[in-house]
C-alpha cells in the first residue's frame, strides 16, 4: 500500500577481515519512522555510512526513491533527498546557528534572503529560534543535537537518518526530541533512527530493525521485537536469557 | 577605512610614503586573495608565491619578448595561474591538513627551481622590464608613484568587493562549512572538492594580478623575489596577524607588516632587513599563543565587552551586536 | 663514478634521517610540526662554529654541548610557546613554530650577518677515505656514522627506557597516560628536548663540512618533513629509510639532471608519495 522509499539489498561492508555489515537487507516505506537498534559494535553507524555514501559498501545495493545510489558520493545522495546526522555532532563551530542552517538551505536556493527565510522556518520548527545568533560551538549538547537535525532539515530531505540524536540528553530533552521526530514525520519526512534509548524510541517507531554483530536479526513492530528471543539474547547475553526461560 | 587609505597619499606628499602605500595595497590585496582559500575554505596554502610569480613573469615575459601590452599580460598571467591552481590543487585537496600545506609549498618550490634554471626567461638573473614612455596603457610611470597608487587602490577595491561578495554568498557559506567540517558539509549536499577548487582558482587569479602589478611597479623581477617562500610566508603571516577568515584581517596585517619592513629597509639599508621579520615573527608567535583570531579577534572581543558593559544586558545580546 | 654518487647519497641520507627523526618525534607524540626545526639545526651549527672560533674546541668535541644546548632550547620552546598552542585548532601551532623560525633565522642574521662561514681546520677537514675506488670525504663519513649512532641511541631511549615508554604511551593516548600517572607535561617537554638534541648532534657534525649561515637550516625543515611523510609520522625506522631514499634521490637527481634540480626531485617524490601512499611508504 505504501511505496518503498529506501531499500537496502544484501549490503556487506568489510574492513580487512572484519565484517561490519553482513548481507543486510531491509526496506523503509514512505512516511514511516523506523528504528535501527543493536548492541554497541553491531554495525549501525557503518550501515549509516554505507547508505549515505560515506563508505562504499563491499557488496550489495542501496536503492533510494527508485534510484540505485550505491557508492554515490554523500553530497549527491543528499541532493536526491537522503541525508543524515552524525552521532558525534559536527557543528560548524565558528558560524552562528542561523548561518549553520542557512548553509543547508543553500541547497535549495542561491539567494541569501531565501536561505534565511528557510532557516528561520527551520529554527522555529526545531525550537532554535532564540539562539539564531549564537556561535554553534557555544551551544549546549542538546542544542547541538537539535542543530545537527536542523541543518540537514534545511536541505529539504525526503528521508532523514538520525544517528543517536538523543544520546546524552536528559528526560525533558528526550521528550522534546521524540516530539520533534513525530512532527518531522507529520511534515512528510521519513525517518530512520539509530538509538540506544529504548523507552524513547519504542513508542514512536512503526518498525524496529535489530542488528547484531553485523547481521540483521529482527525486523518487526516494536511490540514483537521486544519479545523476540534472538533480540533478548543479543542484548542480555546467552546466560541471562537461559535463566529467564526457566519457569 | 577604504576612503582613508585613498586620501592618505595626497595628504602626505612623500615618495617613500607613496612607495610604502603601493606595496601595502599589493600585499593587502594578495592577503585577501589568500584568505579566500585559507581563511574561508580552511585549506592552508603555503605556496601562493607560485601564483604571484606566475603573474609577475607572464606579463613581464610577454612584454619583454613580444611587446604585448602589460594589461593583456596581466590577464594572461592570471589565467595561467588559475589553470595552474586547478591542475595542481585538485589532486592535492584529497590530502589532509599539514600534508596539503606542505604540498602547496613543495609545488611552489618546484616551480621556483624550474624558473631558476630556465634560460629563456634568464634564469636566476631575472628580467628587467624594458622602460617605455609614461602612460596608463603602458602601465609605467616614472615621474611619480601616485598613478601606481591609484591603480593599486582601484584593483584593491575590486578585491575587497570580491571578498565581500564571496563571504556573503552561497559560496562563502559553503566554504566556511567545508572549513568547519567536510563531513557535515557533504551531508548538506556540498561537493567540497568542487567548491575548494573554485576558491583556489579565484584566489590564484587575484594573486597573479597583483604579481603582475608588482613586476610593473618594480620593473625588475627574479625568481628569488617573486617565487620565494618568503613571499608565500609574508602573505600567510600578515593575514594571521590581522585576523584569518575576516575581510579586515589582511588589511590590518598588511598595514603593520609592510610599513614595518619597508621603513626598516629604508632606515637600515639592505643589511638591516632582518629586524622587521624578527619583530613580525614575535608578533605571530604572540598572536598564535594568545589570540588565534588575530587583531580583528582582539578588537571584536573588546567591542563585545564594551557593548555588554554599557547595555548591562545579556551576553547573547551583546554578542549579536558585535557579530553583526 | 655512479658508485661514488650513491655512496655519498647514502651518507647524506643518514644525516637527513637524524634530522627527520627529531621532527617525527614531536609530530608523532604530540601532532605538532616544528617549523623551527631547521633553525634549531642552524643554531647548533653556529654554536659549533663559535666554540671553535672562540675556544678552539673542535666540533666533534663540543658536540655534547650542542646536543645539550639544543635539548634545552627544545624544552624551553615547549614550555614557553608550544604548550600554549598544542591544543589549539588547525593552523595555530604550525604558525607559532613558523613565527619562531622567522625570529631565530633573522636574529642569527642580525647578530652574525648573512655571510657564509666555514670551519676549515677541524680534526677531519680535507681528509679523505678511499675504499674500493670510492673516495669519500672524512667529514661526511664521520657525520653519517655519528648520525647513525645518535639514531640508535634515540631508538634505544624510546624503546627501552622508562621515559621512552612514557613517551610512547603519551603518544597513543594522552588522557589515559595522564590517568596512569604519567607526567605528560614532562613527557612533552622531554620529547621536544630530544627532538632538539637530534638536530643538536646533526648540526655539530655538519658544521665540519657544510657552510654555516642563517639560512642553512631553512631547507632542512622541509626535507625532514618530506622524509617523515615518506616514513609515516612518528615512525623512527621509517624516518631512517625515508632519509636514505631522499639522500639517494638528491644525489642521483643532482648527478643525472644537474644540481639545480635536486630539491625539485625531492619535492616531486613527496607529491607522488602522498598521492599514492598517504600513510607513508612504510606505513601500516
Amino acid at each position: 500500500m505504501q511505496e518503498e522509499m529506501l531499500s537496502v539489498e544484501n549490503l556487506t561492508m568489510k574492513f580487512g577481515s572484519l565484517v561490519a555489515n553482513d548481507q543486510v537487507s531491509f526496506s523503509i516505506r514512505r512516511g514511516e519512522i523506523v528504528a535501527l537498534i543493536g548492541p554497541n559494535g553491531a554495525g549501525k553507524t557503518t550501515l549509516f555510512n554505507c547508505i549515505t555514501g560515506f563508505y562504499r559498501p563491499t557488496s550489495g545495493r542501496v536503492i533510494f526513491d527508485g534510484k540505485d545510489i550505491t557508492g554515490l558520493r554523500p553530497y549527491k545522495v543528499c541532493r536526491l533527498g537522503l541525508t543524515r546526522t552524525f552521532q558525534i555532532v559536527k557543528p560548524l563551530k565558528e558560524m552562528t546557528v542561523e548561518e549553520n542552517i542557512m548553509t543547508g538551505a543553500f541547497l535549495r536556493t542561491g539567494s541569501r534572503s531565501k536561505a534565511r527565510e528557510i532557516a528561520l522556518k527551520v529554527m522555529d520548527f526545531t525550537h532554535l529560534a532564540d539562539k539564531g545568533q549564537m556561535k554553534a560551538g557555544s551551544l549546549t549538547i542538546a542544542d547541538k543535537k537539535r542543530l545537527e537535525i536542523a541543518r540537514v532539515l534545511a536541505t529539504g530531505p525526503k528521508l532523514l537518518m538520525l544517528d543517536e540524536a538523543m544520546a546524552g540528553l536528559n528526560q525533558t530533552e528526550i521528550r522534546e526530541a521524540m516530539d520533534l521526530c513525530l512532527r518531522l514525520r507529520e511534515s512528510g519526512i521519513t525517518l530512520l533512527v539509530v538509538e540506544h534509548i529504548m523507552e524513547a524510541i519504542m513508542p514512536i517507531s512503526d518498525r524496529v530493525i535489530v542488528l547484531d554483530a553485523g547481521k540483521k536479526i529482527a525486523d518487526d513492530v516494536p511490540a514483537k521485537v521486544v519479545c523476540d528471543e534472538r533480540v533478548i539474547t543479543a542484548y542480555l547475553g546467552e546466560k541471562y536469557h537461559a535463566k529467564s526461560k526457566k519457569p | 577605512m577604504y576612503v582613508v587609505i585613498g586620501v592618505l597619499p595626497f595628504i602626505i606628499q612623500n615618495t617613500n610614503f607613496h612607495h610604502v602605500m603601493v606595496i601595502f595595497l599589493i600585499f593587502a590585496a594578495v592577503g585577501e586573495a589568500w584568505n579566500i582559500i585559507t581563511g574561508f575554505a580552511g585549506q592552508t596554502s603555503f605556496g601562493h608565491a607560485a601564483f604571484f610569480g606566475i603573474g609577475a613573469y607572464t606579463s613581464s615575459v610577454l612584454f619583454w619578448k613580444f611587446k604585448i601590452n602589460p594589461w593583456a599580460g596581466m590577464l594572461a598571467g592570471a589565467v595561467l595561474a588559475t589553470v595552474t591552481a586547478a591542475i595542481v590543487s585538485y589532486p592535492a585537496f584529497r590530502l589532509k591538513g599539514h600534508y596539503f600545506a606542505i604540498a602547496t609549498l613543495a609545488v611552489a618550490e618546484i616551480i621556483q627551481q624550474l624558473v631558476v634554471s630556465w634560460d629563456y626567461v634568464e634564469g636566476a638573473t631575472g628580467i628587467s622590464i624594458p622602460v617605455v614612455a609614461d602612460g596608463f596603457l603602458n602601465l609605467q610611470f616614472h615621474k611619480s608613484k601616485i598613478p601606481y597608487f591609484i591603480i593599486a587602490y582601484v584593483l584593491f577595491g575590486v578585491v575587497l568587493l570580491i571578498s565581500y561578495l564571496v563571504e556573503n554568498s552561497k559560496l562563502g557559506y559553503y566554504l566556511k562549512a567545508i572549513r568547519e567540517s567536510s563531513d557535515a558539509a557533504e551531508a548538506m549536499g556540498i561537493d567540497h572538492a568542487l567548491y575548494k577548487l573554485i576558491a583556489m582558482m579565484i584566489s590564484a587569479f587575484l594573486t597573479a594580478i597583483f604579481g603582475s602589478l608588482y613586476a610593473q611597479y618594480i620593473l625588475y623581477i627574479d625568481p628569488f623575489m617573486v617565487f620565494s617562500m618568503n613571499i608565500s610566508m609574508k602573505i600567510v603571516l600578515l593575514v594571521v596577524l590581522g585576523g584569518i577568515g575576516t575581510i579586515m584581517g589582511p588589511v590590518i596585517g598588511a598595514a603593520i607588516l609592510i610599513p614595518l619592513s619597508e621603513y626598516t629597509r629604508i632606515l637600515f639599508g639592505g643589511t638591516g632587513k632582518g629586524i622587521d621579520l624578527i619583530i613580525f615573527g614575535m608578533l605571530v608567535v604572540l598572536v598564535a599563543c594568545y589570540q588565534p583570531h588575530g587583531i580583528v579577534g582582539m578588537l571584536r572581543r573588546m567591542s563585545l565587552l564594551k557593548v555588554s558593559a554599557t547595555k548591562g544586558g545579556g551576553a547573547t545580546h551583546a554578542g549579536r551586536n558585535a557579530v553583526s | 663514478m655512479l658508485a661514488q654518487v650513491i655512496a655519498s647519497g647514502i651518507l647524506m641520507g643518514f644525516i637527513y634521517a637524524l634530522v627527520a627523526i627529531g621532527l617525527t618525534l614531536t609530530w608523532g607524540v604530540m601532532d605538532i610540526i616544528n617549523f623551527a626545526h631547521g633553525e634549531f639545526l642552524m643554531l647548533s651549527m653556529y654554536s659549533a662554529f663559535w666554540m671553535y672560533t672562540l675556544f678552539r674546541t673542535d666540533p666533534l668535541l663540543s658536540l655534547p654541548l650542542e646536543a645539550l644546548l639544543i635539548f634545552v632550547l627544545g624544552y624551553v620552546t615547549y614550555k614557553i610557546v608550544i604548550k600554549r598552542v598544542a591544543d589549539a585548532p588547525g593552523l595555530t601551532a604550525l604558525l607559532a613554530t613558523f613565527g619562531l623560525s622567522l625570529v631565530l633565522r633573522n636574529l642569527a642574521q642580525f647578530l652574525w650577518t648573512p655571510n657564509y662561514r666555514f670551519l676549515n681546520q677541524t680534526l677531519v677537514t680535507d681528509k679523505k677515505l678511499a675504499f674500493a675506488g670510492i673516495v669519500l670525504g672524512l667529514p661526511q663519513v664521520v657525520a653519517s656514522v655519528g648520525s647513525v649512532i645518535m639514531t640508535l641511541a634515540v631508538f634505544y631511549f624510546v624503546q627501552r627506557t622508562r621515559m621512552g615508554r612514557a613517551i610512547q604511551a603519551t603518544a597513543l593516548d594522552k588522557a589515559t597516560a595522564k590517568l596512569m600517572g604519567i607526567n605528560t607535561e614532562l613527557v612533552y617537554g622531554v620529547t621536544f628536548g630530544l627532538s632538539g638534541a637530534c638536530v643538536g648532534v646533526a648540526g655539530a657534525l655538519m658544521s665540519t663540512f657544510y657552510p654555516i649561515h642563517p639560512e642553512s637550516g631553512a631547507l632542512y625543515s622541509l626535507l625532514a618533513f618530506v622524509i617523515v611523510a615518506l616514513g609515516g609520522f612518528g615512525n623512527i625506522k621509517g624516518a631512517l629509510q625515508g632519509g636514505i631514499i631522499i639522500g639517494l634521490a638528491e644525489a642521483l637527481g643532482g648527478y643525472f639532471l644537474g644540481t639545480q634540480f635536486k630539491y625539485a626531485i625531492v619535492f616531486l617524490i613527496y607529491l607522488l608519495v602522498i598521492q599514492l601512499r598517504p600513510q607513508g611508504l612504510f606505513g601500516w
